[in-house]
């Protein structure tokens, strides 16, 4: 094999493996708008605030201690040396679990019956709020979060593909981040628990039968308003699985907060409705991103990778108006 | 009791169709824009001028803009920031390449430019709906930034990939660049936003906004009684996008006077635009200035209070003012979906009854 074609080889696989990246994020989309009809703008913060929380507990802050140091004149950082991963790891889902439930009590609940597109303004105003109490509790600073995944380029796969090189060229192997490699893994795993969870646990059916219809499902029994705190915390857990991978590839930093913006066109190319669409939306993605990047990009002045994810998305819209694996769109007057 | 007509007794045409039919309704706005006019140019000085009425202004004529197509036509848009961007790099491109051009006319260009890209954008409108437009139009925003960084061409090839605004005169009096005098780019403002805004205005009472907002109730249905979906909603884009595109031709000519695309045009403005007009109120043209004036000063005013007045930090400010916004903005759509606007009718209404409300 040429160089040139173990490189596309190479740039299809980094793609895919950003592609589940964004699927990650996508993911957490889809399972509040299945369940409850609101696109939630809030997803990429609540994974910025996730990791955020991670982190603080991690490493022993003081929530809000620069506004109590500003405040009181004290001095206040750390209360302790931090504490194990796997604590600080379950304390973080007992914090976006009381968050789903405040969002619900203080917002939804009286939002109810609003139309669809007001909704998804009261979220864009929880992503500023959160980001704005995301920054104020844990500082604004860039943090690095660890929780011992492995990363750094497999020298081991480079040390395989070095052979498959025909004679006589110059190659150095394959780069693949094993972070992405894991990342893969816990994404797979991820998408088997939830799809267990909805297909064999009684919640699970609750929330398929709210997803399917709100008030057929009101009629039978179900509480809507549990379901929907049950909702956002699955997707806070969701959540805290993308800022962990994607705060331990690039540090937790505001910018982490736009990933929502990665993942918004995997979601349309996959359609708002279905979890297999945000994954098999966001390999496309990726791929197609990466791809283009690497055979157009240079031609055009690079850093494509900003919008051809949106006109890709776009492109196929035209033929699919509901995504790739969207319910049909189906419209009475 | 003083605000109130004693019934319905319009006898005419004119009577019936005027803008502010309650008198004191009239002489209010007469009032304010003959004081905008003939007062306040005297009374401007710097400050005012560059950190209050210019802004206001021109977020005003963005957000009469968006608010045409999304408070009256329906169609969430989320790529202001880049339409504004097209309306600053056109301006740029006709000032440098017509020095005589009366500014204007430039300005207006600047809009015609922007609205045909913004019907190139709208395509999509006619086949997508809802989210998946309001995510559609993310393609154009941040397709348009990275054209104008990656394209030399839009900023004359200069080093810094920066764009300047030239020294322009209109009858004499520099309106744009840094010499000219407050009151001249005040005025140079205030004229265009306001005949735009009274244009606005009577397109949404017409036969155009009338198809909008039909559009915007129930597209299927609108169709069935005769309206044109594509004429509707393309023109809905293309009116929109020239007032955005003005308001980024002014944003950059007159207000900042030198632009960098990726921080002066970001997903941010456009986001600020949509939030002006939730706040001020959807479908209102009143609204957009009151959102506008909000969303703009309420930060401002807060910094000053807690930063100046108090004396805390400025970061610790900047994570509060994100946390008020964001909140102000949950507690208007619980609250007030409508908007500012919707509590000043509602209070009209109740002025007109008082004090008999029976």
């Amino acid at each position: 094999m040429t160089p040139d074609f173990l490189h596309t080889i190479e740039v299809i696989l980094n793609g895919l493996m950003a592609g589940v990246m964004y699927s990650l994020v996508a993911l957490g989309f889809v399972l509040i708008f299945k369940a409850s009809g609101i696109f939630n703008y809030a997803q990429g913060v609540m994974a910025l605030f996730a990791a955020l929380t991670l982190v603080g507990f991690q490493t022993g802050q003081v929530p809000f201690s620069h506004l109590i140091n500003e405040l009181f004149g004290t001095q206040i950082h750390h209360w302790g040396p931090g504490m194990n991963n796997l604590i600080a790891i379950l304390l973080t889902i007992v914090v976006m679990i009381v968050f789903a439930w405040l969002v619900e009590k203080l917002v939804l609940q009286h939002m109810v019956n609003q139309e669809p597109i007001i909704l998804f303004m009261a979220t864009i105003g929880l992503a500023f709020f959160m980001e704005g109490l995301g920054d104020l509790m844990w500082g604004a600073d860039i943090k690095t979060l660890d929780v011992g995944i492995p990363s750094g380029g497999s020298f081991w796969w480079e040390d395989v593909t070095r052979t498959w090189v025909s004679e006589g060229y110059d190659y150095y192997g394959m780069y693949i981040d094993l972070l992405d490699v894991y990342a893969t893994g816990i994404a797979v795993l991820l998408v088997t628990i939830l799809t267990l969870f909805s297909q064999f646990t009684k919640t699970g059916r609750a929330l398929r039968a709210v997803a399917d219809d709100h008030q057929a499902a009101l009629t039978v029994g179900i509480s809507l308003r549990t379901i929907w705190v049950i909702v956002w915390s699955i997707a806070g857990i969701v959540a805290l699985v993308a800022g962990i991978m994607w705060g331990s590839k690039s540090g937790v930093q505001f910018s982490l907060s736009l990933i929502a913006l990665k993942a918004l066109p995997v979601l349309i190319l996959g359609g708002f409705t279905s979890i297999p669409g945000a994954i098999i939306g966001g390999l496309i993605i990726g791929v197609g991103e990466k791809l283009f990047e690497f055979w157009i990009g240079p031609l055009v002045g690079g850093a494509t990778e900003n919008w051809f994810a949106y006109v890709l998305a776009l492109f196929f819209l035209m033929f699919r108006p509901q995504g790739l694996f969207g319910e049909r769109i189906i419209e009475r007057v | 009791m003083f605000y109130r007509e004693s019934g319905d007794f319009k006898t005419s045409y004119i009577q019936d169709q005027q803008i502010f039919p309650i008198l004191q309704d009239r002489v209010f706005v007469i009032a304010v824009i003959a004081f905008a006019f003939l007062v306040v140019p005297f009374l401007i000085n710097d400050y005012w001028e560059k950190s209050v009425l210019l802004p206001v202004l021109i977020w005003s004529l963005a957000a009469i803009g968006l608010n045409i197509l999304t408070g009256y036509c329906g169609q969430v848009s989320l790529g202001t920031g880049g339409f504004m961007a097209v309306g600053a790099y056109a301006s740029y491109k006709f000032t440098t390449a017509f020095p005589e051009l009366n500014m204007f006319i430039i300005v207006l260009l600047s809009g015609g430019v922007t609205a045909m890209v913004g019907v190139l954008f709208g395509l999509p409108s006619l086949r997508i709906k809802g989210f998946y437009l309001a995510v559609a139009t993310l393609a154009s925003q941040f397709f348009l930034i990275w054209l104008f960084n990656k394209v030399p061409w839009f900023y004359n090839y200069s080093a810094s990939g920066q764009i300047n605004a030239p020294e322009r005169f209109v009858a004499g009096i520099a309106v744009t660049g840094p010499n000219a005098p407050p009151w001249a780019t005040y005025l140079f403002c205030l004229i265009l936003v306001v005949v735009l805004a009274l244009i606005a205005k009577n397109l949404t009472r017409g036969r155009f906004g009338r198809s909008w907002m039909a559009i915007r109730d129930m597209d299927i249905a609108a169709e069935i009684i005769g309206v044109a979906p594509l004429k509707a909603k393309l023109s809905a884009f293309s009116i929109s996008s020239f007032y955005i595109g003005i308001a980024g031709a002014l944003f950059f000519l007159v207000y900042l006077g030198a632009v960098e695309p990726t921080e002066a045009f970001g997903i941010d403005k456009s986001f600020l635009v949509l939030f002006m007009i939730i706040i001020g109120g959807l479908g209102s043209i009143l609204g957009s200035f009151i959102g506008a004036a909000f969303m703009f000063l309420m930060p401002v005013l807060i910094k000053n209070i807690l930063v100046n007045g108090l004396g805390w930090s400025t970061d610790i400010v900047a994570h509060l003012i994100f946390m008020i916004v964001g909140g102000l903005i949950m507690f208007f759509l619980i609250v007030e979906p409508h908007g500012l606007a919707q509590l000043w009718r509602v209070t009209k209404e109740k002025l007109r009854l008082w004090p008999f409300p029976h």
